[in-house]
């Protein structure tokens, strides 16, 4: 089990034959992800990595049966094609470009809700369920098919929680990059109700960074609804006010969002936090006793 | 992307909001020039930065006499001006705006910004004008008024009557604000807007709203298609690192310590910093060279941080997913050379072939510290820099 995908989703890619589209999708490929076909506007017809090109995302979904789609389009096209992927039937659609305007993702977010669509980025590595699907940009190799659900608006992040806890032997149950736009399809609560549910999931990682308020709101949830244990970090305690992280979301405005407030907002959660980004495995087998 | 005032209250004008007959100048001669077209004996003068604050810093003065714009002009032109809002360096002013003068007998607030939560642009209104919006919101709640905007609609002409009544205008000043709330919304919507205040929106003493400040916030990820907007950009009031390495497509800010970071990933380089800092260090910046990490990048990554003095020893952290180490590490050691990098420099190298990279580096001649984990890194680098501060 895991939650959102697993080996029997389908996916297409919009932006195939793109260089980003075609290394990523090559990758993903190779990890054993069910990728079957991409859509390249004027390419219909063709073949690409030895799969079919379409037109259009209907073409592709009536052809293909794909329910999920990964869109490397750039940023100024990436409004178009997320309301192509929901009103084509895709029920996921990761948006790994980062750029995209933010009264942009505002109308897309609005029709994805409106339609049930799930909607995860923009400017996120994807989502992985080790072992089984891969969508996105994240390294496959590091991860490890496993208990451990990492939810995260950082890719690199990521990477060193997946990291320590495929060398710890916990592994991952499932890996979502939300992103770290101010705008995303999907939060951390969102994220955090799948895992609680999901039977594979036995403990959960949330990484989180400045900015915004989603941390205290999924500390919120996860204090009135979570069982299971969640270990959290959060990236920027040194991060001056009003200056712009590298993300687009990373920034402390009006002396809302920074590190102390959301670290706080866990603790009192009963949520184990970590000052050092080395200690996530460790402070795992402490609450976990494994 | 930030405007000036002046700027803002140029696309006010632009969407027939009420604004002041004013003029942007850069020099004595012009300012008189501009007190002459603009006629009457009261004036405005208000220096032009990318800051909040100016009133309490000197930097907005009403004034009754010729000489007095002259003293201004002469006083801030040229000048840095140091708000509780710039660096301690201050902010450049290269322009001075002259607006008549403006009657007041209230001050209202009225303001939006993209609301991370709803995913909505909220409208923000409040009787208590003129004093820091943030105090109001964290004092008395209450005292702010929203609207939320409809992604999909638009802002309606009842959200603005429903804001003018609660904010107890009457009359003709209903009308007023809602043409005011609609035309804002239109700008916020055509613009690209991250964020608009107008603090104060004033009601004269004849009993009219008037658009007294002008703070105005475009989303840089939508400047590309707003050739308009690109033509108000001001690289003067923009740290002169951070718009060189954004010329290189390297995310760099300044901070006030000796450690320079060298990071793949906006979230792991403000992990990297907060690993410094836990370690008894202090950091130099925050930096991404983002996942490429070619010899050019990090090259010139280098090159930057080492423009700051203050920079005691580097801290290179670089988590290779789908990059291999090696090849990182091969860069890193020809950039130090190209580079003459003087300082200590301690490498962090994870994933893929980082035995390999750490080897490199390790034999490689170069005063290079090849670190064994991210904590070794952090602890190697505050060691390096001179012990913990």
């Amino acid at each position: 089990m895991s939650i959102l995908i697993d080996n029997n989703t389908k996916v297409i890619c919009q932006g195939f034959t793109g260089s980003q589209g075609t290394f990523h999708s090559q990758q993903a490929i190779a990890y054993g992800t069910d990728l079957v076909g991409g859509v390249t506007p004027g390419k219909g017809g063709t073949e690409h990595l030895g799969r079919p090109v379409f037109n259009t995302v209907s073409d592709a979904v009536a052809s293909t049966g794909a329910t999920a789609s990964v869109i490397y389009v750039p940023a100024p096209f990436c409004k178009d094609s997320i309301l192509e992927a929901a009103h084509a039937g895709i029920t996921l659609i990761v948006v790994i470009t980062e750029g995209i305007p933010t009264l942009d993702m505002l109308v897309c977010k609005v029709k994805c809700d409106e339609l049930g669509v799930r909607l995860i980025g923009p400017n996120c590595p994807g989502i992985i369920t080790p072992g089984e699907c891969k969508i996105g940009i994240m390294p496959g190799h590091i991860h490890l098919p496993g208990k451990v659900g990492i939810v995260s608006r950082s890719g690199t992040l990521t990477y060193e929680a997946v990291k320590q806890t495929t060398d710890a032997g916990f592994g991952q149950s499932t890996c979502v990059g939300i992103g770290g736009d101010p705008i995303t399809g999907t939060n951390f609560t969102d994220i955090l109700v799948l895992f609680e549910q999901d039977p594979a999931t036995a403990a959960m990682v949330m990484i989180g960074e400045i900015g915004g308020t989603a941390e205290e709101t999924a500390a919120a949830y996860i204090k009135a609804n979570v069982s299971k244990p969640v270990v959290s970090y959060i990236a920027g305690v040194t991060a001056p006010a009003g200056k712009r992280m590298g993300h687009a979301g990373a920034i402390i405005s009006g002396g809302k969002g920074t590190a102390d407030e959301k670290f706080a907002a866990l603790s009192d959660a009963g949520v184990k936090t970590v000052r050092s980004l080395a200690d996530i495995s460790t402070a795992l087998a402490e609450i976990t006793g494994w | 992307m930030n405007l000036h005032e002046y700027q803002g209250k140029q696309l006010f004008a632009e969407y027939g909001l009420p604004v002041s007959k004013g003029y942007a100048v850069d020099t004595v001669a012009a300012a008189m020039a501009a007190v002459d077209k603009i006629g009457g004996d009261k004036w405005v003068v208000k220096a032009q930065i990318h800051a909040g604050g100016r009133g309490k810093a000197g930097g907005v003065k009403l004034v009754t006499s010729k000489q007095e714009v002259t003293d201004f002009a002469h006083q801030w032109l040229g000048q840095r001006m140091v708000t509780y809002q710039t660096d301690p360096a201050g902010q450049p002013v290269t322009k001075i705006y002259i607006e008549n003068c403006t009657d007041i007998a209230s001050e209202l607030y009225l303001g939006a910004v993209v609301d991370r939560s709803t995913c909505r642009i909220v409208f923000m209104a409040s009787t208590e004008g003129g004093v820091e919006i943030e105090q109001v919101a964290q004092k008395t709640p209450e005292k702010i008024l929203k609207a939320i905007i409809d992604p999909l609609t638009g802002a309606q002409p009842h959200q603005g009557r429903e804001l003018a009544f609660k904010l107890g205008l009457r009359d003709n000043q209903i009308k007023q604000f809602t043409q005011i709330f609609l035309g804002l919304a239109k700008l916020f919507q055509d613009k690209d807007l991250a964020l608009l205040e107008i603090n104060p929106l004033v009601v004269t003493k004849q009993g009219n709203l008037h658009c007294l400040d002008a703070k105005v916030v475009i989303d840089s990820n939508a400047v590309h298609r707003h050739q308009d907007i690109q033509a108000l950009h001001d690289p003067s009031q923009i740290d002169e690192r951070e718009s060189h390495a954004d010329s290189w497509d390297l995310n760099y800010v300044a901070l006030e310590g000796t450690i320079g970071c060298m990071v793949n990933g906006a979230g792991l380089a403000m992990g990297t910093m907060d690993m410094v800092a836990l370690y008894g260090g202090f950091p130099a910046n925050f930096l991404d060279v983002g996942g490429g990490a070619t010899k050019e990048r990090v090259t010139e990554a280098f090159k930057i941080i080492l423009s700051d003095d203050r920079v005691a020893a580097v801290l290179v952290n670089i988590f290779g997913g789908i990059v291999r180490c090696d090849l990182i590490a091969e860069g890193i050691i020809n950039a130090v050379r190209e580079v003459g990098v003087a300082v200590p420099v301690v490498v962090r190298l994870e994933g893929n072939n980082a035995e390999l990279g750490g080897q490199k580096l390790a034999t490689s001649g170069l005063d290079i510290i090849a670190a064994t984990s991210l904590t070794d890194a952090a602890q190697q680098v505050v060691i390096a820099a001179g012990g913990v501060q």
